[in-house]
């Protein structure tokens, strides 16, 4: 099978709800196909491997026109919140995990997760911010380098 | 449609070597698909996996996820992940004899 992927390095660079599911979905199910998978969290998709940060992560409800909802609606107090409760609960009857479950199930699929150092030092975090599964605070020549030879998947 | 031979019986199988009709599988065919998997060994453990995907194909008409097998199998997916290396739900699926399990979580 000399067309087959045998490593994908996903970049995860969005911090909402529709931001971070994709790259989780995408890494979860390349683990399931015997794919070696490494995540690299940068900017504010940081907050999907942030301790106290990934249990709250929002939709977008203002500038997202998939929602078919009004701008100004969406900008409205507890919107989002509203939203993303209606969101995480359809998502649960299809059995698809919250986030930091989610994570927590790739990292023992055997994927590796990876901070970005410089959103790291952008928001001034440092490695205990992150959940355990976290391997590494990483340059992103350090990342150029973990993903050569594979796909890299940027969301 | 390619046919293979496990345990003496000839089986239908599909290009990637996936049972088509899980119901000319035997337990007695399961070590030599696990060879065919590189598992040398077939343990308890390895044997509730494949129980539990039998159980699952036959009372849903399809394998379960690698999600689904951490949940309900008893088996975490850590341990999957040792037990059947690689791509689990995949490798136990082929060495259960049921169909590729189709799901996307």
């Amino acid at each position: 099978m000399a067309d087959s992927i045998e490593k994908v390095s996903i970049i995860v660079s969005k911090g909402s709800l529709e931001g971070i599911y994709p790259a989780l979905i995408m890494a979860n199910g390349a683990r399931a196909e015997g794919i070696d998978v490494n995540l690299f969290f940068t900017f504010f998709g940081l907050d999907a491997i942030h301790k106290e940060r990934n249990e709250h992560i929002k939709l977008a409800t203002v500038g997202n026109p998939g929602l078919h909802l009004a701008t100004m609606a969406g900008g409205l107090p507890g919107v989002s919140t509203a939203m993303t409760h209606y969101m995480n609960h359809k998502m649960e009857k299809l059995d698809i995990p919250s986030i930091p479950e989610f994570v927590e199930m790739i990292a023992d699929t055997g994927a590796g997760m990876y901070a970005c150092k410089a959103s790291v030092d952008l928001f001034g975090l440092e490695k205990n911010d992150f959940i355990d599964q976290v391997q590494d605070i990483i340059t992103v020549g350090e990342f150029y380098e973990m993903a050569a030879g594979g796909q890299i998947i940027f969301t | 449609m390619p046919t293979a031979t496990f345990a003496g019986t000839p089986v239908d199988t599909n290009d990637e070597g996936f049972f088509t009709d899980p119901d000319q599988w035997t337990e007695a065919m399961a070590p030599e698909l696990a060879r065919a998997a590189d598992i040398d060994e077939l343990t308890d453990r390895h044997w509730q996996v494949i129980r539990f995907m039998r159980k699952e194909y036959a009372e849903k008409g399809t394998g379960p996820t690698v999600r689904l097998l951490g949940k309900a199998s008893g088996v975490s997916v850590k341990e999957l992940y040792q037990l059947f290396p690689k791509a689990p739900a995949k490798t136990a699926a082929r060495i259960a004899g049921i169909p590729k399990p189709r799901g996307c979580i």
